[in-house]
């Protein structure tokens, strides 16, 4: 018999998997990963590595901003904007949480709505942008329409699954303690998965903001995508990236109320999607 | 009312209308070639009052056999009858707790206590007063308002049990409760509960692989077999009143020193 030697898990910082993290850590890095793309854009941009036209200095995307919020024109992009993404947003949460309820609940609904679900969710919204401004013309119904069907799959396939992960002990406690049907949706399904909506909802408004660009790219008048497409024809790319900067900010500050709306409503539960 | 025990109970319950009748319970899991006999006719009459136990090697089918009895898995054949009437599906009659995921972690200590009451439509002031009087008997009044998450795991089965109570079931059911806990507070649970049934007198099946645990609590053993069968039911004929002390009786032994054979 040969004898192996002895192998052992070597300690590591910065490797760490699940074995603790130092807290003096996680600012530095999270600084560095926002830090390094700045810089790279600072060091070709400032250094003349690239044509200004192309890639203008950070300073003069913000002094361009600072002067399209001055003008307000600016401004009344964002409230479009905003008003078409939380349109088709409320219309896809309003459709999507129950379908995706009663897919995860019920085996039956399951099979009659989950086929056709699960395979829209595989059709290319952007090969339907044609087709919805042929049925629904090319007005604010349109783009709120591509908004909605871009995320309302997504949103009924994740809170199914949600339902799913709920242990069958727990449904089944609230049986042998008199609980019917309806009882059983509304006083443990509903909120057993709140959490889990919640994130969901967290997640695809990412989606809607993505699908938005796509809708504006339709006839729009005003809106931050519209914007962006114009300043590409003027070749305008303070502009464009200005508007790209403006909703990365509305981005994370969704996500920031969305976070802080868990903390409070469900003190309960735990996020574990970032 | 209190009712008056004798020191030895279970000869009395072969005669009594039994509370919980399991009658020609057939369980067979897949189809043809591949079918698996889980439960394999198996008739038990609980009676009133009564705590009995099924132990039996993990996989003979006793976790099955009592989701049966609680109406949550539908049986290939026979029935299930409380209070004579054979019953179709799971209803509050059959309170049960189980080993994990026992409490709703959205509700507070106290609504989930109060959760069957609720369904129920008990009035609130009602609810309360209930709430309040299981939690004190389980010892767990100053975490009322506390979520599930803060508590320990024998903390969180002394609620489950609280909760189960307090919809007043005709019997309950217990699969495995103790079974995630560690020896201590097992041990600890296992007296409280045995005080507890000593005071309400619920009809209770319960099961367990612990054959201590068993002879502990009940006065009635039920030994069951790889072949999903019931092999031999054993009387525990030891004082009503017991203590974790009794565990290293002589009494005790005898009867653990049987039952452990007959699982071999």
């Amino acid at each position: 018999m040969t004898d192996s030697p002895r192998r052992y898990l070597k300690p590591s910082v910065f490797w760490s998997i699940r074995q603790g993290f130092p807290r003096w850590l996680q600012p530095i890095l999270i600084a560095a990963s926002l830090i390094v793309p700045v810089l790279i854009w600072s060091f070709l941009s400032y250094g003349g590595y690239v044509n200004p036209k192309f890639l203008p200095t950070p300073t003069e995307v913000i002094s361009t901003g600072i002067t399209m919020l001055g003008d307000g024109e600016l401004m009344v992009d964002i409230f479009a904007s905003l008003g078409r993404v939380m349109a088709g947003f409320i219309f896809a949460a309003i459709i999507g949480i129950p379908v995706g309820i009663a897919m995860g609940t019920f085996y039956s609904m399951d099979s009659l709505l989950g086929g056709f679900v699960r395979t829209a969710r595989y059709m290319p919204i952007a090969a339907f942008v044609p087709l919805i401004i042929i049925w629904a013309g090319i007005d604010e119904v349109s783009k709120i329409l591509i908004i909605f069907f871009g995320i309302v799959f997504y949103n009924a396939t994740m809170i199914a699954d949600a339902v799913k992960f709920i242990p069958n002990e727990t449904l089944n406690v609230a049986y042998t303690l008199g609980a019917n049907r309806l009882d059983l949706l509304r006083s443990v399904i509903l909120p057993a998965t709140l959490p889990n909506i919640l994130d969901t909802l967290r997640v695809n408004i990412a989606g809607a903001w993505n699908f938005l660009v796509l809708s504006e790219l339709i006839a729009a008048q005003n809106g931050l995508g519209f914007t962006i497409v114009r300043s590409q024809r003027y070749l305008q790319t303070d502009k464009a990236m200005f508007c790209i900067v403006v909703i990365c900010v509305i981005g994370l500050a969704t996500d920031f109320a969305f976070r802080l709306a868990f903390r409070l409503w469900l003190p309960w539960a735990e996020s574990k999607m970032s | 009312m209190q009712t008056t025990f004798p020191t030895t109970l279970s000869s009395s319950f072969t005669h009594a209308e039994p509370k919980l009748e399991i009658r020609n319970i057939v369980k067979t899991f897949g189809v043809g070639k591949d079918a698996v006999t889980a439960v394999d006719n198996v008739s038990l009459k609980i009676a009133p009052n009564e705590f009995s136990c099924i132990v039996g090697p993990s996989g003979c089918g006793k976790s099955t056999l009592l989701s049966i009895a609680a109406g949550l898995t539908r049986a290939t054949a026979g029935e299930i009858l409380v209070d004579g009437t054979q019953v179709p599906g799971p209803g509050a009659d059959r309170g049960m707790v189980f080993q994990h995921y026992t409490l709703f972690p959205w509700l507070s200590v106290a609504d989930n206590v109060a959760f069957g009451l609720k369904i129920k439509g008990m009035p609130k002031a009602e609810q309360k007063h209930k709430v309040a009087y299981y939690l004190d008997i389980v010892g767990l009044s100053n975490q009322a308002k506390a979520y599930p998450k803060a508590l320990s795991g024998g903390m969180k089965q002394r609620v489950a049990i609280a909760r189960a109570l307090a919809n007043d079931p005709e019997v309950l059911l217990m699969d495995e409760p103790f079974g995630a806990l560690d020896s201590q507070t097992k041990e600890q649970l296992q007296a409280f509960f045995h005080d507890l049934w000593a005071k309400t007198h619920i009809t209770v099946l319960m099961i367990t692989h612990d054959v201590e645990e068993a002879i502990f609590l009940s006065q009635r053993v039920f030994i069951m077999d790889r072949n999903g069968q019931i092999k031999k039911t054993i009387p525990i004929n030891l004082p009503a009143h017991r203590e974790l002390d009794m565990k290293l009786t002589a009494d005790f032994l005898d009867y653990k020193r049987e039952i452990v054979h007959l699982l071999r």
